[in-house]
């Protein structure tokens, strides 16, 4: 991260200051800077409300039945996590919800599922195995139907919207399917988390 | 048929899984509304948590679309691209996709408007975004509310993923339109 943060900006003053652009990408940082404040403001309305409903699938027991018929599969994905952890359950309610295109739900449920994912990290400033796993399936950004694309299409015209929804569903399964292989490959050969504090704080300093 | 199961899908999602979430609350005796607003609480704490890594990565990549590079990549790339039948108007929204979804939704109505809706370029491009996801907001997002820097290979996995997600569609667009 520390790599590609630098990278992003040297790069864009770089590329700025040859494309005679640099006055645009300075005032990137200002529009930048608030836009993140407005999206995270944004957010917090619909993530309360699904904060709240998310409490109530939980303490109605919904939660855990939603992760029992799913255990065959999370099992497998999520191995460190033990089988009766709420983030289980977190879990296959933020792929259902985005499987269906409920961005909007889909994200208070992931981050449920990572606060539950934290408390099973030996490390919490690095990324566990599980984590990088949930990860894999929401940047994949698995759906059954896309229908923001859908709605642009029907904009213009088209005459048959809907021909994309089967090659893109093959494509949103290559992807996701990928994605979940190649976070299980580095799960295996990538270096292993540090649990130990002082080496963790000797690897900061080193990235640092 | 199939737009009408779709419109009925989008419409029902959002309801039945509401209905299904009180209902059971209900019968298992749950106190609905103190449970809904204990739960509520968090949104506000979660929201304002990932402001310091939403900037870090908005601001990042706000700089980079802002310095013209992706033009410059689009330069460089189109004749490669053509050998595979990718019209040079999409290499943009090949980068994009991966960082800003607003912006890749932009490119891709730009795409569309320019086209017109029986273009390829405009069916490649609908595949290319129908089938993303913002991996750099996500990281930012899920990354941030549990106050994780060091993602080890959770970037790879998902720019990986998002490189195969690309070819695999200008492979099915190539077969398929």
């Amino acid at each position: 991260m520390n790599y590609i943060f630098y990278f992003l900006i040297v790069i864009s003053i770089i590329a700025g200051a040859l494309n005679g652009k640099l006055s645009e990408v300075v005032n990137a940082i200002m529009q930048g800077a608030e836009l993140s404040v407005k999206v995270a403001f944004s957010l917090i309305g619909i993530m309360a409300f699904w904060l709240g409903m998310m409490k109530i699938a939980e303490k109605s027991g919904l939660v855990e039945i939603i992760a029992k018929i799913i255990k065959p599969i999370t099992k497998r994905l999520f191995n460190e996590i033990p089988e009766n952890s709420p983030a289980i359950g977190d879990i296959a309610m933020n792929f259902s919800a985005n499987a269906l295109g409920l961005s909007n739900a889909a994200t208070p449920m992931g981050l449920k599922a990572m606060e539950e994912l934290q408390k099973h990290n030996k490390n919490k400033s690095s990324a566990s195995n599980a984590m990088c796993m949930l990860l894999a399936m929401n940047t994949a950004g698995f759906q059954l139907i896309p229908a923001t694309v859908i709605a642009v299409l029907i904009g213009i015209g088209a005459k048959n919207p809907t021909e994309i929804i089967a090659p893109t569903l093959l494509v949103t399964t290559i992807a996701f399917v990928s994605a979940i292989i190649i976070a299980k490959i580095f799960e295996k050969y990538w270096s292993p988390q540090t649990c130990d504090t002082t080496t963790s704080e000797v690897q900061e300093a080193e990235n640092a | 048929m199939l737009s009408q199961i779709m419109n009925a899908i989008s419409l029902w999602a959002l309801p039945v899984i509401i209905l299904t979430i009180l209902t059971a609350g209900l019968f298992k005796r749950v106190p609905l509304y103190e449970t809904f607003t204990d739960g509520a609480k968090d949104g506000f704490k979660v929201a304002v948590g990932i402001i310091p890594y939403l900037v870090a990565i908005i601001v990042a990549i706000s700089m980079f679309r802002a310095s013209g590079i992706i033009e410059m990549i689009e330069n460089s790339f189109a004749p490669l691209l053509a050998h595979f039948h990718v019209p040079a108007d999409t290499i943009p929204l090949m980068i994009v996709r991966s960082l800003s979804g607003s912006a890749a939704l932009g490119v891709f109505s730009d795409i569309a408007n320019n086209f017109g809706p029986d273009d390829y370029a405009t069916k490649l491009s609908a595949v290319m975004v129908g089938s993303s996801e913002t991996t750099f907001y996500v990281l930012a997002v899920y990354f941030g509310s549990v106050g994780i820097s060091k993602l080890r290979y959770a970037m790879l996995t998902g720019l990986l993923a998002d490189f195969i997600g690309i070819v695999a569609a200008v492979s099915v667009c190539n077969l398929v339109f």
